[in-house]
């Protein structure tokens, strides 16, 4: 059929809106957890999740399977769905709330907005990874390394501690995220053992020394893997992650400091809203993250460290938890971390 | 020009309605402003404030002249030229709009930054630094400068061919008939195209923050996912709102100033398409080379990640249909329901002016210029207050979207009002029509192309939209954006690149369509 040009535009144009009708009539689709394909049928919790659905979905297929409830996931970063559960308030459709970084539970508990856990989660997991008035639980540790390139770098030239990166030997090789939650952090945790002063002296050493800012972790050990820089202060286990994909060629390696604040553990937390209907279930819930099984998960995929009492964390992290510390104000203080903010931004790192 | 005429009840209130329902982001600002003014006001003139707004006003005026410099040649070689291939150059031209800019970004920097693919090919040790200001002014210009391209394609094609006809008549030479007749006809869509990349720029986050440029936004994501501070973040974004409406107000400033209608009839003569001669090949070589870099180059490193993603077997196609049908879903509604909004919008302003219906204007501007984090705040904050049962549907998601990117729809609609002459619609009225049945009958069939051009400009950014639909969707509501956002925020690039590869391709559509209705006839 051979229809003059403008009305083959008029019908394109229709049959575009059509197929977006059509879609509309049968229903979009959704997936929720991300994870496996039988999910159960009874309607269970809503949990907003700063993980992404490869990171927390067989979790969740666990506490399904287990309590046969039907867990729905709302997966974004874990800074906007702090701010949405600020907004949302009462309203709230969340149960639970997992947050990727510390801050941002924190600030959810500050807003009132978390319920008081009961004693059997809260005794799962030792004092310093939970959240001292019981509104959250760690669920899994992070710890703060330097990631170097080994065809570059070796490890016994890594000076013992970040500080020894102002270095002039590490200028403009350094990276760093000043921006991300895990690097204020732990500018957070050195202001707390070391001061303010000593702290900003570093910091606008870095700054003199070249450090390279980049938005997060990741791009971090791209870049690190990719030659542009040479050694950079991030999180464990994206690197083992990288590890674990393009295998034991891979260049970058990390290195645990030992002086100084050592490895500084930051955490994943877990709390459930004060707001929600479904307390019960929510607590259950978070028993299940804590339990062997889902630790278990967490550890071997992600390469993080398991927080609940006697689990064993994946062979490959080779340094003990016990090792790493965990700093008092990284079980946060929000007050701390604006200040944290405002010393980044007089040095010049933000 | 008829002054002061009356806009019909009817048309008024529906854009009242429009303008209310556009203005929720900002009046959520004021609402989250208001509980800590002082806080506020310390945040928004702070000397660091003042910094970024002039770092990102920098930015903007960049990205603003290289969009025009590249989009100007492009429009008139594909509309008016005997260019060969306009039609395929128009669609490769007009697709990078649809590589979202934190794809563009990282593309880049595989690309150009150290250790990339650029310095392997030439060997060297060291090429400038990508990073900062050069590489968010690279980045921003070649996925947005279709911006300004799409709206100008749909004027040239409108143009009245006369006075071209008759200067050329007169033995002027091309260059001069372009200067002195075509240019200054071309004014204001220059203006709405200029317009909408600089919004698009100062709200972008994408690709400041990938290429470490401190913008606006990027403070206000600061304020977000640092300090956790809603009203630092609230109070730049009304920052954000006033240098929109400075930014509106030129625009509109240089519309009302260079109105120019057609003489003619309503019916378009087809224009003669200039003869390139000997300029055929440099002007092949021009868009060659946009093509390349704004598109090839890009979806050349997409094809290889995803050819090493499917290898891998990370996606599987019945996914990808599903995403791609909740993409199209969200992005054919916000579509019309944007055009059919911005036409009215447009209409009262251009064809009723006065202090009431530019108002409406503005208003409709409020949420484009705002990152989208601040649009979904904003109705989560309105809706489970006011209408629960919304809250978190398609419906909602779709009218967020929707007001988010209006004024991507009225700046082509309104340019291409301002071409079309009143005296049509007044004469249509002096014959005894009714201002309803003129609407119909005359305003819509003639700004059509304005309204096509408008449809597939909200289409397109709907396709790409991110931040909104993670938090307004219904839950387990996935699209192709969502699928990429999932898939690199681990790095996993090779398994982001099939759900970015078949974006485009499902974006192409409307592309297609829009360049078939751009071909000038040969």
């Amino acid at each position: 059929m051979i229809l003059p040009t403008p009305q083959r535009r008029l019908l394109a144009a229709a049959l575009l809106v059509l197929a977006g009708l059509v879609a509309a009539g049968c229903g979009f689709s959704t997936e929720d957890s991300g994870g496996g394909s039988n999910e159960p049928e009874t309607e269970g919790i809503t949990l907003y999740s700063g993980r992404i659905p490869a990171a927390i979905g067989p979790a969740v297929d666990i506490y399904e399977a287990q309590a046969n409830r039907d867990v729905k996931v709302r997966f974004a970063e874990t800074a906007d769905l702090a701010a949405t559960l600020v907004e949302e308030g009462d309203a709230s459709p969340a149960d639970v709330f997992f947050a990727q970084e510390p801050g941002a539970i924190a600030a959810v508990a500050e807003a009132g907005l978390l319920t008081k856990l009961p004693r059997n989660i809260l005794d799962r997991v030792p004092a310093q990874y939970r959240d001292p008035e019981g509104r959250w639980v760690g669920v899994t540790g992070r710890a703060r390394v330097i990631a170097y390139n080994r065809d570059v770098v070796k490890q016994a030239e890594l000076p013992p501690s970040p500080f020894g990166l102002t270095d002039p030997k590490w200028k403009d090789r350094v990276g760093w995220s000043p921006a991300s939650s895990s690097m204020q952090e732990y500018v957070t945790a050195l202001r707390a053992k070391y001061g303010d002063d000593r702290t900003k002296q570093w910091l606008e050493e870095m700054v003199d020394n070249g450090a390279v800012a980049f938005p997060d972790n990741v791009t971090i050990r791209d870049a690190i893997a990719k030659g542009e820089i040479d050694v950079g202060l991030i999180n464990h286990y994206y690197v083992a992650q990288a590890i674990s994909e393009e295998g034991p060629d891979y260049p970058v390696a990390v290195y645990f400091p030992p002086g100084g604040l050592g490895s500084l553990m930051l955490l994943t937390s877990v709390g459930v809203l004060e707001s929600s209907d479904r307390k019960p279930e929510a607590f259950a819930f978070v028993r299940s993250l804590l339990s062997k099984q889902s630790q278990a998960f967490f550890t071997s995929s992600s390469k993080e460290y398991p927080l609940a009492k006697g689990v064993e964390p994946d062979p490959s992290l080779s340094v003990p938890i016990a090792k790493i510390p965990v700093s008092d104000s990284s079980l946060v203080d929000l007050k701390e971390l604006q200040g944290t903010i405002e010393l980044m931004k007089e040095s010049g790192a933000l | 020009m008829a002054a002061a005429r009356r806009a019909p009840l009817g048309l008024l209130a529906l854009g009242a309605l429009i303008g209310a329902a556009a203005v929720l982001p900002a009046a959520y600002l004021v609402v989250v402003i208001a509980g800590d003014f002082s806080a506020a006001l310390e945040t928004a003139f702070s000397s660091r404030a003042l910094e970024t707004l002039l770092r990102t006003a920098a930015l903007t005026a960049a990205v603003v002249i290289a969009s025009v410099a590249i989009a100007l040649p492009l429009g008139w070689l594909t509309v008016r030229t005997d260019l060969p291939g306009r039609r395929l150059w128009t669609v490769l031209c007009t697709l990078p709009l649809v590589i979202p800019s934190y794809v563009g970004a990282y593309l880049l920097v595989a690309a150009l930054g150290p250790n990339g693919l650029l310095q392997e090919a030439l060997g060297v040790d060291r090429l400038p630094s990508i990073y900062g200001f050069t590489g968010a002014w690279l980045v921003l210009t070649l996925f947005t400068y279709p911006l300004a391209l799409i709206p100008l394609r749909a004027t040239l094609r409108r143009i009245d061919p006369q006075l071209e006809d008759a200067a050329r008549a007169m033995g002027r030479s091309p260059l001069e008939v372009f200067r002195t007749v075509v240019l200054p006809q071309l004014w204001p869509v220059l203006a709405a195209g200029s317009l909408l990349v600089a919004l698009f720029t100062i709200s972008d986050f994408g690709a400041v923050s990938i290429l470490r440029f401190q913008s606006f936004t990027a403070e206000i994501y600061v304020e977000y996912q640092s300090s956790f501070d809603r009203v630092a973040a609230a109070a730049l974004g009304a920052v954000l709102v006033v240098a929109m409406l400075v930014l509106l107000l030129a625009s509109s400033r240089v519309r009302g100033a260079r109105a120019v209608h057609r003489l003619g009839p309503g019916t378009l003569r087809p224009t003669q398409p200039y003869r390139l001669g000997r300029w055929k090949w440099p002007a092949l070589i021009f868009c060659s080379l946009i093509v390349l870099v704004a598109f090839v180059l890009p979806v050349g490193v997409l094809i290889y990640w995803a050819s090493k993603g499917i290898s891998t077997g990370s996606t599987s196609l019945n996914t990808i249909a599903a995403l791609g049908g909740n993409s199209l879903l969200i992005a054919v509604w916000a579509a019309v329901l944007g055009a059919v909004a911005a036409l009215v919008v447009a209409a009262l302003a251009v064809r009723y002016p006065s202090r009431t219906t530019r108002l409406v204007e503005r208003l409709a501007h409020g949420g484009y210029a705002l990152p989208g984090i601040l649009v979904a705040l904003g109705l989560v904050f309105f809706s489970t207050r006011a209408v629960p049962a919304l809250y978190q549907t398609i419906a909602l998601l779709v009218f967020a979207i929707t007001i988010h990117y209006l004024p991507l729809a009225i700046g082509p609609i309104a340019s291409s009002l301002v071409q079309l002459s009143p005296r049509i619609e007044e004469a249509a009225r002096g014959m005894g029509r009714g201002p309803a049945e003129v609407f119909r009958t005359i305003t819509i069939p003639l700004a059509r192309g304005g309204m096509m051009a408008g449809a597939a400009l909200v289409f397109l950014h709907a396709m790409k939209e991110l931040t909104v639909t993670l938090i307004l969707s219904p839950i387990g509501f996935k699209t192709l954006a969502t699928d990429i956002w999932t898939q690199t925020t681990y790095g996993f690039y090779e398994a982001s690149a099939i759900p970015a590869l078949v974006l485009l391709a499902v974006a192409a559509i409307p592309v297609y369509l829009l360049s078939e209705q751009g071909a000038a006839p040969s």
